[in-house]
């Protein structure tokens, strides 16, 4: 992982982003984007100060939705933080796989409307794709010219960590480059009827209490928008020293039987594909990002996966998508920025407003940032419906000085 | 009969429904420059055609419309649809 993009709602950039994770401040407060009176849940994560205009060319503006937006910009400035110099590289050795959860709500809901309400005329020919659900990663191939393996997964906030699995899997079959990661948001009220369907988002209207995930006063979470977008390249890929953040050392993702089953659900036995593929031991991962539902049943089943890999109280944890709200398909990957700069900087960023439930036997980092020596990662990500997903990651400098 | 769709009815049209590219002078001498130079790719053309169809209450065939390279052209089918 050589570069990084980040649009979150508590920072633009990898060190806004950054600077404020640290600190422990938040995105979350009341929707400004739509009107939420009327509905049962209006806190957000909005991104704020993000002017399209200053970013992208006019032509773009008219067939992309904000997400899509947010997404050409994160790519550029993945592209731009990793020095990549694309004319270098044959069209057909980059691509770009993306994750999304819903496509392009915001612009759907216009063009739906001006269908409704004045006619098929009216409908813009750019709704063609400017909904779809692979629309981020056909923007950003066209606007740099990446014509190699491409694609979108779809696993709801699992799919930001299935995305850069399969980049990695091009990688290996003999990509240069693969532009990846995942950026979504529907803070619409088309949208919003879509998530409040799903019956996890928080009622509460103060910013500090409305998601509290491994929190006894846990009640569902505060959706967000935005994400990160992160360049791949081989790792034996000829460049200076230095501009690698670090490596994906293993993955694994498991699908869980339904709960009616019996069965039992399947993140834990992802965690363990996940440290085999990478061929790490438990005591080797140096913090976990936790996946963080903030639904009661679901906060047990992942600390309950956790503690049984690695032991109670065994690992630091933590879960910065507090200060953001959970980002669906841009959740993983701006998780896996946090990790690479956690490593980068010896800190792990708080936890905020959690106070976890003792039972959980979660060695949760709360309050402020925690001063840490990890070396390696793990993030967690799941998506509605039963995925599950592991990523570990280690530093650049990582196999140097195991 | 409709009032003639002009030049710069269809810039105007164009800079609406799809943008104008930066690196581009649509005020310079353009009615035979054709669409791709200017910015624009076969979609944008579609979406420009489908405003000018509901602005003038026109109907422009979706093929020939594609088939129109320049704005010369788009404007002599948009002006034959009349």
């Amino acid at each position: 992982m050589t570069g990084l993009g980040v649009t979150a709602p508590n920072g633009l950039g990898i060190e806004d982003y950054w600077s404020a994770t640290v600190r422990g401040r938040s995105g979350i407060g009341r929707i400004t984007r739509f009107d939420p009176d009327r509905y049962p849940s209006r806190l957000a994560g909005e991104v704020v100060g993000f002017e399209a205009r200053d970013h992208l060319p006019n032509r773009l503006l008219p067939q992309t939705d904000r997400m899509t937006r947010f997404a050409l910009v994160a790519a550029d400035w993945a592209l731009a933080d990793a020095g990549v110099c694309l004319e270098d590289l044959d069209d057909f050795d980059m691509g770009v796989i993306t994750a999304s959860s819903s496509g392009g709500f915001e612009f759907g809901q216009n063009e739906l409307r001006a269908l409704w309400s004045k006619g098929s005329q009216y409908v813009s020919a750019y709704q063609s794709f400017a909904w779809f659900y692979a629309v981020n990663s056909g923007q950003i191939s066209i606007r740099n010219g990446m014509r190699g393996p491409s694609g979108v997964l779809v696993s709801d906030q699992a799919g930001g960590l299935d995305a850069v699995a399969q980049a990695r899997r091009q990688i290996r079959k003999g990509s240069k480059l693969i532009v990846t990661g995942g950026v979504d948001g529907s803070i619409c009220p088309w949208g919003w009827a879509a998530q409040l369907a799903c019956g996890r988002l928080s009622a509460s209207e103060e910013p500090d209490e409305a998601f509290l995930p491994f929190d006894r006063r846990a009640r569902g979470h505060v959706s967000g928008e935005g994400g990160a977008l992160l360049t791949l390249e081989p790792s034996d890929a000829t460049r200076e020293p230095g501009t690698r953040y670090g490596e994906i050392a293993g993955y694994a993702s498991t699908f869980d039987p339904h709960p009616d089953s019996g069965r039992p659900p399947t993140l834990a036995k992802a965690i363990e594909l996940a440290l085999a593929d990478a061929e790490l031991s438990a005591e080797q991962i140096g913090v976990v990002f936790a996946d963080a539902a903030a639904v009661p049943e679901l906060d047990a089943v992942e600390a309950e996966a956790i503690s049984t890999v690695f032991g109670p109280h065994g690992v630091p944890v933590t879960a910065p998508k507090t200060m953001t709200g959970r980002l669906y398909s841009g959740a993983g990957a701006l998780d896996l920025v946090a990790a690479l700069l956690s490593l980068r900087d010896g800190v792990l960023p708080p936890t905020t407003n959690v106070a976890p439930r003792l039972e959980y036997q979660l060695d949760l980092v709360t309050g402020s940032a925690r001063p840490s020596a990890a070396r390696a990662a793990l993030v967690l990500a799941r998506g509605h419906g039963g995925f599950n997903s592991a990523m570990v990651i280690t530093a650049g400098d990582f196999r140097r000085t195991q | 009969m409709t009032d003639e769709i002009t030049l710069a009815v269809l810039k105007r049209t164009l800079r609406e429904g799809a943008g104008a590219d930066e690196a581009v002078d649509l005020d310079g001498d353009v009615l035979d420059v054709e669409f791709a130079e200017l910015g624009y790719d076969s979609l944008a053309v579609l979406e420009t055609a489908g405003r000018l169809s509901r602005e003038y209450g026109i109907a422009m065939d979706d093929d020939a419309t594609t088939a129109a390279k320049t704005p010369r052209q788009l404007l002599e089918l948009a002006n034959s649809s009349r």
